[in-house]
């Protein structure tokens, strides 16, 4: 599970840098995306990965915390995702306001000679 | 009373957070037209926060220690002890950072009055979200907390640099978002090695789990720490990650600029912090040390030379934001301990005066143009005040209400003297005396001056000379040009906030000696960061306090 968990951010981030590092701005847009998706995995994964395991302690079995979950990286991803959407909604605004005032969709504003 | 007063001190930690938010909130429900309204939220909100922030300043000192030993105070959020729940922490260096926040704000926010707020919508709001992340990012003792603070101040300044919409804004504006967006992704990936290495996000819980740490997750950890050194520095503007910064400051509004001065201040804010709490056990290398030293001289030397290279007077001020910035990394990369205080007093005085400098250069652009050229804003289309449901379109600025100043052109003229004077560190005003207390104390440091130190001290003067030519050569194309120029009228509420600001700083000239004493105070506290660590992680925290005063 490890080596696919790994793979996919790395694929992912892969992904996401090459398209960042395109010229037009729908392109960033999408790798920026590919990005935080990698991100919030790699959170994720931060708190060990396990199957099966609840990340709220149940009162009527034992409290041991090797049968839980940590609770704090799906908490922190939740912050990230929440984050992550909305400036890249925003940011889907100011690339729309680029496009309208500059008639290109260049990152620079203005096609490279 | 006593014991109300001593309720209400215990809870000011949290305010400089809650009252920005609660009045930018606030501020949505009014419609464009309540102008007046929503000015005077706006300002006596402000105004609030700066008050909280002197009592703030007043409390880390010895004044009042019985209530905060060590001039720390720790907050925790909900009564949740210190490593489980979010602590906010009160030093004498977070509170130093408040009340500079808060002072630029009340300085800005009156400027924006005359004309700014009114080329857009929603400016209010999103400056009082703007101070409600900086006073959050200046106080937070969690790292993930820190993130948090980092997105709300960012959101709110992406919002406030396209304020005014335009070409040159949404084209520097998008680069600016881009940019800030993949070094948030780098904070989060830096935070969450470390929380996996060593399962915690309170930095004071940090520093002492990071001594008991094994080899191989040793390494993990360092390199953790290493991308969120790289995260802090693209917020702080150091040289190669700033080639955005010139254009985004040049591009936004001049009051939003001059709030933005203080922004890479945080990036500066938060290497100091971390590094501190980091060295706690020795290391790791990118927030101290050579590394920080070789990052901070490029910063300088590039920062001198994009001054030189500027020939517009808002870009120029964008490069001396960086070089201001470099030197206090360099200055804290080549001694920490001993520069700290010195680079403190380089840091407030330069933010000051490159913040009263931005708002200078949004009236001496004015004297180059004809009125109806000022609102260099593009008007938004109009299906964005149908989406905010604004009542009346905002109008182009004008000049015509307000009381005018006389003289305007003689007191351009001063003020801009005053601001070379300050920014390029000449004496009499108080960017000399952080200079030459910097470079004096470098010089003095026991043993050998080593070829680091000779080469801080070069690239100073160096940056010191050619932003003063730089400076010259545009002073006289704007001041004694013989071409067309008209003398702009220009209102007491725009006038005041730059004089405010230089007075402010020449008030850290006549006041040096206290400022100094007071500035060591917090280099020493945060260079002790055991007093740190013990404040935030000692049972009796505030929550525990304010039961046993409760049952008093």
């Amino acid at each position: 599970m490890e080596i696919v968990f790994a793979l996919a951010i790395g694929v992912l981030s892969g992904s996401g840098v090459w398209l960042l590092l395109r010229p037009r701005t729908f392109q960033v847009v999408m790798g920026l995306a590919l990005l935080s998706y990698a991100v919030n995995l790699f959170i994720f994964g931060m708190g060990r990965l396990a199957v099966g395991r609840p990340p709220i302690i149940n009162a009527d079995n034992a409290v041991d915390p090797a049968l839980y979950a940590d609770p704090v990286p799906q908490a922190l991803v939740l912050t990230a995702i929440v984050i992550g959407f909305a400036t890249t909604a925003l940011l889907l605004v100011v690339l729309l306001a680029a496009r309208g005032l500059t008639g290109t969709d260049h990152v620079d504003g203005r096609e490279p000679d | 009373m006593a014991f109300a007063m001593n309720i209400w001190l215990q809870h000011l930690p949290v305010l400089p957070i809650v009252v920005p938010l609660f009045a930018g909130a606030a501020l949505l429900l009014f419609t464009e037209s309540h102008r007046r309204l929503r000015g005077a939220i706006a300002v006596i909100a402000t105004l609030a926060q700066l008050a909280i922030a002197i009592t703030l300043l007043s409390m880390t000192t010895d004044a009042v220690s019985s209530i905060w030993p060590n001039g720390i105070g720790v907050y925790a959020i909900g009564s949740w002890p210190a490593p489980f729940g979010i602590v906010l922490v009160v030093d004498r260096l977070s509170a130093l950072m408040l009340t500079l926040v808060a002072a630029l704000a009340l300085a800005a926010l009156v400027y924006s009055l005359a004309r700014w707020e009114r080329v857009g919508v929603h400016y209010h709001s999103l400056f009082q979200f703007l101070l409600m992340g900086l006073n959050g990012a200046f106080l937070t003792g969690d790292l993930f907390n820190l993130f948090v603070f980092f997105e709300v101040l960012l959101a709110a300044s992406y919002g406030l640099l396209l304020h005014g919409s335009g070409v040159t804004r949404v084209k520097s504006g998008l680069h600016y978002i881009v940019v800030n967006l993949v070094a948030s992704l780098l904070f989060l990936i830096g935070a969450a090695m470390i929380y996996g290495v060593t399962g915690t996000l309170n930095m004071a819980d940090l520093a002492v789990r990071i001594a008991v740490l094994t080899a191989a997750d040793r390494g993990l950890f360092d390199a953790g720490a290493a991308i969120l050194g790289v995260a802090f520095l693209v917020k702080a503007g150091s040289w190669p990650l700033n080639f955005w910064l010139p254009s985004a400051y040049s591009a936004a509004g001049a009051p939003v600029a001059a709030v933005f001065s203080i922004m890479t201040k945080v990036g500066v804010y938060a290497v100091l912090r971390i590094g501190s709490l980091l060295a706690l056990s020795n290391a790791p290398a990118p927030f101290a040390g050579q590394w920080l030293l070789v990052v901070g001289l490029a910063t300088i030397v590039f920062g001198g030379a994009g001054m030189l290279s500027a020939n517009q007077l808002s870009r120029l001020i964008g490069f001396a934001v960086i070089v201001s910035s470099g030197t206090v990394l360099a200055a804290v990369g080549l001694d920490a301990e001993r520069l700290t205080a010195p680079a403190l007093f380089y840091l407030l005085t330069s933010a000051l005066a490159t913040g009263a400098f931005f708002m200078l250069t949004g009236m001496t652009e004015r004297t180059r143009m004809q009125v109806s050229e000022v609102a260099d804003a593009a008007p938004l289309p109009p299906v964005t005040y149908n989406a905010f449901e604004s009542e009346e379109p905002p109008r182009a600025p004008d000049d015509e209400v307000g009381i005018a100043i006389p003289a305007a052109m003689a007191f351009l003229g001063l003020a801009f003297i005053f601001c070379v004077v300050l920014v390029t560190g000449l004496p009499p005003l108080s960017g000399f005396l952080a200079k030459f207390a910097l470079l004096s104390t470098a010089i003095g440091a026991p043993g050998e001056v080593s070829v680091a130190t000779w080469m801080l001290v070069a690239a100073l003067l160096a940056t010191g000379l050619a932003g003063l030519i730089a400076l010259a050569r545009i002073g006289m194309r704007l001041f004694w040009s013989p071409t067309q120029r008209m003398t702009p009228r220009l209102r007491v509420i725009e006038a005041g906030p730059v004089a405010f600001l230089i007075l402010l700083c020449v008030g850290a000239t006549i006041g040096a000696g206290p400022l100094m004493t007071y500035l060591d105070a917090a280099a020493r506290t945060l260079h002790a960061p055991r007093t740190y660590v013990d404040a935030v992680l000692a049972p009796e925290s505030v929550g525990a306090l304010i039961e046993t005063g409760a049952g008093r």
